[in-house]
């Protein structure tokens, strides 16, 4: 697996920086935010020059920021697992937007210069998501079909369920799979014209909570079939064993207040996962910091847990990298994989006074925890609901 | 994949009208329709596109408060999604059908995401919060299950035109394996002067147009027509890639039966049209080419060319087998194979 965020590049940075419980967040530099509520996002650093030799200078150079996250990602998991190039593979990614940032300059130069066309072309290419995922796929030397799921904020956990679900009934035998997203301008001003971004600190599940904050980067798993890991002698890093996903028709952009959906969704995951809640150890919630989301996700939790509620250790990694859109739910997939190899709970610091709707344990300080499970919860605007379960590989 | 599932209804919007009939009653024809012109305000170029026309009268369900501001690729979504799943809608709206939703898209919400960040350029304090919710690539289908109250599964996926072919994949997928009752694929594309002077980078003699198609899946034989197989989807980088792409697709759809009818995506360029002509080149049965007549509208093109294969099959037109041949614009080749069932 390989992830990049506002913590770094590379899982061992990242799962440091959540267990010393850091924070990455920094006024946004790279487009125009003089004009926003919101001045703040945990960017995340990415090379002006290409940092491998699997990308020529020039074609590092027409990437978009999204596209560079991505192949970071793409190559350390692809590295670790050990795969070949030359292999027919399937590849299923999430994502809000895509290459946006290159549709933004596209249209900035439309309306500006609407004579010329310098440079559009490569633009519009570079602002498809396909083309973005085909670049990788070209760069590691595979050939497949490609999926993209667009279910907003739940992209990420929708995508690894499905290359799960691709494994799990015999359609394939080895998925790469995660998601990623690039902060861009059209979306922090969107999330900004909502009033959804905290003007203090991003603090999932308090009381006094006020809005989330964005981030960026993206996270990639290689996903294969236990036989297939086997028989090559691979280092398995956890395993995946359930995945529900629902739909919430309550609002475009708020979920049902008592979390319908969201415990449909884990109920679903639980059960294909053949457990009960209280063999869970600890939840990577979808926690935004929103008003909103995370009081219908605390009540979604102690619905889905029912007796065993307060036995429940919750925690959104969100307080330290920001919301990773279509990226959230793969970033927070290999922070569970982290937290159930390392045994440890990832904490999220901030959190000062619980909302009374946590029947649930927060979990503010880096501990060491025996797991056996960890679930992941990823929601979207939309109404897109995935939860994703992993075990401890032993 | 070879699956089979069975069709059990279609619908379609495009420039030639708010049903599938009107789209095929054109297709049959096989004239051209006529082309709108216009000048983007601020500029000198001439812009070329096929509207969908007005619908004769206000759709009933923009009365539903989700879809009362929505940009016209939902409307579109929406008209076509009810035509495919006809009376079944009631079952789904007492929850006694489980439904899921694929929603199929290259270039989504433009109109609202263009309005958008217009808005954001010139003031972004002032930015719509209205407008921006419906800029994200899944607000058709997360209106069309809010339309439904469905709650089961929903997904969106972007791509090429090919994407369709790929949903009706997925949807199989879900159908078989039991986790729905019923699967509604939809593809809707809206156009913008901003999609018509992209696509005009590529391909300037080819015109954009816009508009819907869906089809309704079902397992069980209650049904004309069936979903027999779709291919892999073959992805190409570049000119070469696509027409082995284009090839291998060819080959993998011929090799699952013959077929009496063929609707291919070829839009009327010679360039853009060589890797699947090269493919097709020795096939003899009568041929469709959607866009040559109606324009190129992405993914709702694909779906059309499968709302196509299926009134054919219906009709009986096409005696037993229609294949449907897309091969996408930057991503992937892929075919689907309907007969009759």
């Amino acid at each position: 697996m390989g992830m990049v965020t506002g913590l770094g590049a590379g899982k061992e940075i990242n799962e440091a920086g959540f267990r010393e419980g850091k924070t990455a967040f920094s006024p946004v530099t790279f487009f125009d935010v003089s004009k926003q509520r919101v001045k703040t996002a945990a960017q995340a650093e990415v090379p002006g020059q290409s940092p491998s030799k699997r990308i020529m200078p020039k074609q590092w150079r027409r990437m978009d920021r999204a596209s560079r996250l991505l192949f970071i990602a793409a190559e350390e998991a692809w590295e670790q697992a050990g795969w070949q190039s030359g292999e027919r593979l399937p590849m299923v990614l999430g994502t809000t937007s895509g290459g946006m940032n290159r549709g933004e300059a596209f249209y900035r130069q439309a309306i500006t210069t609407p004579e010329k066309s310098h440079g559009q072309a490569t633009r519009v290419v570079q602002y498809q998501a396909q083309r973005q995922v085909l670049d990788i796929v070209e760069a590691l030397g595979f050939s497949g079909p490609v999926t993209l799921i667009a279910n907003a904020c739940a992209s990420g956990g929708n995508a690894i369920g499905q290359a799960f679900e691709m494994i799990r009934y015999g359609d394939a035998e080895r998925v790469l799979t995660g998601g990623y997203d690039g902060l861009c301008q059209l979306v922090f001003s969107g999330f900004d014209s909502l009033q959804a971004l905290s003007t203090t600190t991003c603090r999932p599940f308090d009381a006094q909570r006020d809005g989330l904050a964005l981030g960026e980067g993206a996270a990639v798993l290689t996903l294969e079939s236990l036989e297939s890991a086997q028989s090559r002698g691979a280092k398995i890093l956890g395993e995946v064993v359930g995945y529900g996903a629902a739909t919430d028709s309550h609002h475009l952009t708020q979920p049902h207040p008592q979390g319908d959906a969201a415990l449909k969704s884990m109920e679903e995951a639980t059960r294909v996962a053949g457990i009960t809640p209280e063999q869970v150890g600890y939840i990577n919630a979808h926690g935004t910091g929103t008003p909103m989301n995370d009081g219908a996700e605390a009540h979604a939790i102690s619905r889905w847990a029912g007796e065993h509620a307060a036995k429940m250790r919750v925690s959104s990694t969100k307080a330290s990298i920001g919301h990773l859109l279509g990226a959230a739910g793969s970033v927070e997939a290999v922070i569970c994989l982290q937290a159930l190899a390392g045994q440890w709970l990832p904490p999220m610091r901030g959190t000062q006074t619980a909302d009374p709707a946590c029947k649930f344990e927060l979990v503010r300080e880096a501990a060491a925890a025996k797991l056996e499970y960890a679930l992941s919860n990823s929601f979207g605007f939309g109404g897109a609901n995935a939860t994703v379960i992993f075990r401890r590989w032993s | 994949m070879v699956v089979s599932i069975i069709a059990t209804g279609w619908g379609a919007v495009s420039p030639a009208g708010w049903t599938a009939a009107e789209l095929s009653a054109v297709m049959v024809k096989g004239e051209a329709l006529p082309v709108e012109e216009f000048v983007r305000q601020g500029t000198t170029k001439t812009l070329r596109a096929r509207k969908v026309p007005k619908p004769a009268a206000r759709q009933a369900y923009l009365a539903h408060p989700r879809l009362r501001r929505t940009s016209p690729i939902s409307s579109f979504a929406m008209s076509a999604a009810l035509e495919a799943i006809g009376a079944d809608r009631a079952l789904i709206e007492k929850g006694e059908l489980r439904l899921g939703v694929v929603f199929c898209v290259m270039s989504g919400c433009v109109n609202y995401s263009r309005r958008f960040y217009d808005e954001v350029l010139r003031e972004p304090a002032t930015a719509s919060p209205l407008v921006f919710p419906e800029t994200v690539f899944n607000a058709p289908a997360s209106h069309l299950a809010a339309l439904l109250g469905a709650t089961g599964i929903n997904y969106t996926l972007v791509g090429d035109p090919g994407m369709f072919l790929q949903g009706l994949a997925q949807a199989a997928q879900w159908l078989q394996r039991g986790q729905v009752d019923a699967c509604v694929v939809v593809s809707a594309e809206e156009s913008d002067w901003l999609t018509v002077e992209a696509s005009a980078l590529f391909e300037p003699d080819v015109v954009v147009s816009e508009g819907a198609g869906a089809i309704y899946l079902k397992n069980g034989d209650a049904g004309s027509v069936a979903l027999e197989a779709v291919t892999d989807g073959f992805s190409f980088n570049d000119r070469a890639s696509r027409t082995l792409a284009a090839t291998q697709m060819q080959t993998e759809l011929s090799q699952t039966g013959s077929a009496d009818w063929l609707c291919d995506s070829r839009t009327g360029s010679v360039k853009e049209d060589f890797a699947e002509s090269e493919a097709w080149s020795s096939a003899m049965m009568p041929r469709w080419s959607v866009k040559k007549v109606l324009g190129e509208s992405f993914a709702a093109a694909s779906a059309w060319q499968c709302v196509l294969a299926c009134e054919r099959l219906a009709s009986g037109a096409a005696k037993s087998a229609a294949h449907v041949s897309v091969v996408g614009c930057n991503q992937q080749a892929i075919g689907a194979r309907w007969v009759k069932a």
